[in-house]
């Protein structure tokens, strides 16, 4: 036990590693080292010369990593690595944002070139997500942790431990100090009386006396560090789906869709999209402001939606039994929130694909009748009963496309359709084949006899819409708060300390705060005005 | 107890638990990247409309015990057109020694998938996945693709792409059940 601890003069057992005795305040000899033990330095008084236990035992491995991570310049080099690595991520779009049907291997070089290869080989485009980076930002929060442990301890410690009678070494060595004041009785209680108005707290021991306020004020740094902290924890809650969700989903007119994130229990239906744009004509109010835009000026994307939910628990693929939860309009920023979702407007694909195309059949400029091909329902046959002719739909391809094998379908989507039908009618001698594309219907023979005219085409729109549940909100501003709690605490308080030293007849006074000293020389002149102390002086500006 | 030891113990179980934080964010966060589907795990439950037997629904559950090839198409899908016949053909030979095929179709248009299949003169069950969400849950992106589903309803082997009348047939014998 020897080793273990440091009995001072006082009579105080100091720990190892103590800088100053924490009763007295008397500098432990061979351990100033922080100032390389100069007699004639200002006191070091960082932690309150408390013993930082990590920077003294580094025995076993676990003293070893929580003697790294206690570190400050370990938790500095952190952070600035983190923030280097964030930077870089932004460079390019990450891979969930990077909009294209290109896999992610094929998308980065062919945009972006070289640099865009090495990003991607890199593994930067999937950063934030990524193991190494989760692993980055959680070695920041066990660093603050672990500092904020091994500091707080030993400056709680020696606060609690402080004694009013100090030694003469430590009162002298202040920053700021006065020596050899002669005072009379009166003076020392006007000093004290107005220690009391700076609203100091006044403790006296054997002609000591020691005032002190604001000591909580050295508790920001920590209970701004708990803020980070939970701040941290919130961003792990986010990994779960039942606290955060952020998805999208494409829904177009007419169309009812699974929410995405709701595992099948609510659904969105798309009842009719509205996309509005500033009118020269009608408002002329932008007439002006109008006149040398090219484009339309959008004014208006809206989706008036409606949302279900499913009252039984549909089996994967099983048509669920809806009943309506709500209805509303989904404008930019106005979003549907319903039982803790929300529905925002964040795409469109205006009039993008074909609801319905109406043809009309001609034979010598007579009509045959006129057919309407739905795109999702159209039969694969249609009957023209005025004229006992029947259409039958060959092919179909909802995005159509020419491929080396023919006509092909890019997807299910009807956003460039093209149908392959024949016509089969008493009135004409054979089968007639037609194509239908780009809203003209083209004979698939020279000798065909018919005519098909497209009369009318219905296009729709497809709505994107964000889908959002933050739950760990309210945790964020938790620890937001207690964050700014804790900056404000040691940011607008002071933990200041004066010691009155008696000393042969004479009074030796050693100042004390832990920032803001033009305000401590203020403060010292109210407290010292109309009394025999002598000007005080400032060590370390002397030197 | 002496106070170094109580300090170790302290400064181990702070450790451990940050320690342990992280470990438990990394697997959180790897098991949300990784697909859920893969070779062994079971397949996820579905309940379709069959388009070949109007009326009739069919429940990936029920056909525990047999073989089952789930194929994803679309009637715009070339390639998947392609191994339509091969899988008819097999489907013949197979059928009574227990594999069961359940080609899901992802078309929007109903009339376009029977009339294919009706040209074909398919015999396979086909369905249509309306909601969009067997294909979501089954990560289908490109078509075709197709998933070999042991008796016990794990999966035995993912193909995404077309399959040939070899390899299907060798697909199959992976997932034969055994004879009784």
């Amino acid at each position: 036990m020897a080793n273990e601890t440091i009995r001072c003069e006082c009579g105080h057992e100091n720990k190892e590693g103590t800088v100053l005795c924490e009763a007295c305040g008397k500098p432990i000899s061979e351990n100033q080292h922080i100032d390389g033990n100069d007699q004639q330095n200002v006191l070091e008084m960082r932690y309150e010369g408390g013993a930082r236990r990590s920077q003294t035992y580094k025995r076993t491995v676990v003293d070893k990593v929580w003697g790294f991570f206690s570190s400050v310049k370990v938790g500095v080099w952190l952070i600035v690595i983190t923030l280097v690595f964030s930077a870089l991520g932004t460079i390019y779009p990450q891979e969930q944002f990077k909009n294209s049907p290109l896999p992610s291997s094929a998308f980065y070089e062919e945009e972006y070139g070289l640099t865009g290869k090495i990003f991607y080989q890199l593994g930067f485009h999937n950063m934030y997500d990524s193991w190494w980076y989760i692993t980055l930002v959680a070695l920041i929060g066990v660093s603050i942790i672990i500092s904020s442990i091994d500091r707080y301890v030993p400056l709680r410690r020696a606060l609690k431990n402080q004694k009013t009678k100090k030694n003469e070494i430590f009162v002298k060595r202040q920053r700021v100090v006065s020596f050899d004041n002669e005072l009379s009785e009166n003076d020392l209680n006007t000093v004290k009386t107005n220690l009391k108005k700076q609203r100091y707290k006044v403790h006296e021991e054997d002609g000591h006396i020691f005032a002190e306020k604001n000591r909580f004020s050295r508790w920001g740094p920590y209970v701004n560090h708990i803020g980070l902290i939970i701040i941290l924890i919130a961003s792990i809650f986010r990994m779960f789906e039942v606290m955060h969700i952020d998805d999208y989903v494409w829904v177009r007119e007419g169309e009812v869709q699974a929410i995405p994130g709701t595992g099948q229990e609510y659904y969105v239906e798309n009842n009719k999209f509205i996309y509005e744009v500033y009118d020269a004509d009608t408002e002329e109010r932008f007439t002006r402001a109008l006149e040398d835009v090219e484009n339309p000026v959008p004014k208006n994307f809206q989706t008036n939606a409606t949302i279900y939910r499913a009252t039984n628990d549909p089996i994967l693929g099983e048509k669920p039994e809806l009943e309506k939860v709500t209805e509303g309009e989904i404008r930019l920023n106005q979003p549907v929130i319903f039982d803790g979702y929300s529905l925002y407007q964040s795409g469109t694909q205006v009039e993008s694909e074909y609801n319905s195309i109406s043809m009309e059949l001609q034979l010598n400029n007579q009509s045959l009748g006129a057919f309407t091909f739905d795109t999702d329902e159209a039969p694969s046959e249609f009957k023209l009963e005025e004229s006992d002719t029947t259409i039958t739909i060959d092919n179909w391809y909802p995005e159509l496309e020419f491929t080396d094998e023919g006509p092909s379908s890019f997807s299910k989507y009807p956003r460039n359709p093209g149908i392959i039908f024949t016509v089969s009618s008493p009135e004409l001698e054979e089968d007639e084949r037609f194509f239908y594309l780009q809203e003209k219907v083209i004979p698939l023979a020279d000798n065909n006899q018919a005519n098909v005219n497209v009369s009318e085409v219905d296009r729709r729109s497809a709505s994107g819409l964000t889908v959002k549940k933050d739950n760990t909100l309210p945790l964020f501003g938790l620890g937001a708060g207690i964050f700014m709690i804790g900056v404000s605490q040691g940011l607008y308080w002071y933990h200041r300390r004066i010691w009155i030293h008696p000393k042969d007849g004479v009074y030796h006074i050693g100042v004390h705060t832990n920032k803001n000293w033009y305000g401590m020389n203020q403060e010292l002149d109210k407290i010292t005005k109309g009394t025999n102390v002598n000007s005080f002086v400032d060590q370390q500006e002397m030197k | 107890m002496n106070k170094k030891k109580k300090r170790l113990i302290f400064r181990s179980v702070v450790l451990t638990l940050l320690v342990g934080t992280l470990v438990f964010v990394l697997i959180v966060n790897a098991n949300s990247e990784r697909p859920d589907l893969e070779e062994g795990v079971e397949a996820p439950n579905f309940k379709l409309d069959r388009l070949d037997k109007s009326g009739e629904t069919i429940e990936l559950k029920e056909l525990r015990g047999q073989g089952v090839m789930v194929n994803f198409w679309a009637t715009y899908c070339e390639p998947c057109k392609k191994e339509m016949p091969y899988m008819d053909q097999l489907y013949q030979d197979y059928k009574d020694q227990g594999i069961e095929i359940v080609a899901v179709s992802v078309d929007r248009n109903e009339s376009v998938i029977n009339n294919f299949y009706n040209s074909l003169d398919l015999s396979f069950p086909s369905t249509i996945d309306r909601q969009e969400t067997v294909m979501d849950v089954y990560e289908v992106t490109n078509l075709p693709a197709s998933f070999f589903i042991n008796p016990d309803g794990t999966i035995e082997r993912i193909v995404r792409g077309p399959v040939t009348l070899e390899s299907l047939e060798g697909y199959f014998q992976e997932i034969l059940p055994e004879k009784s």
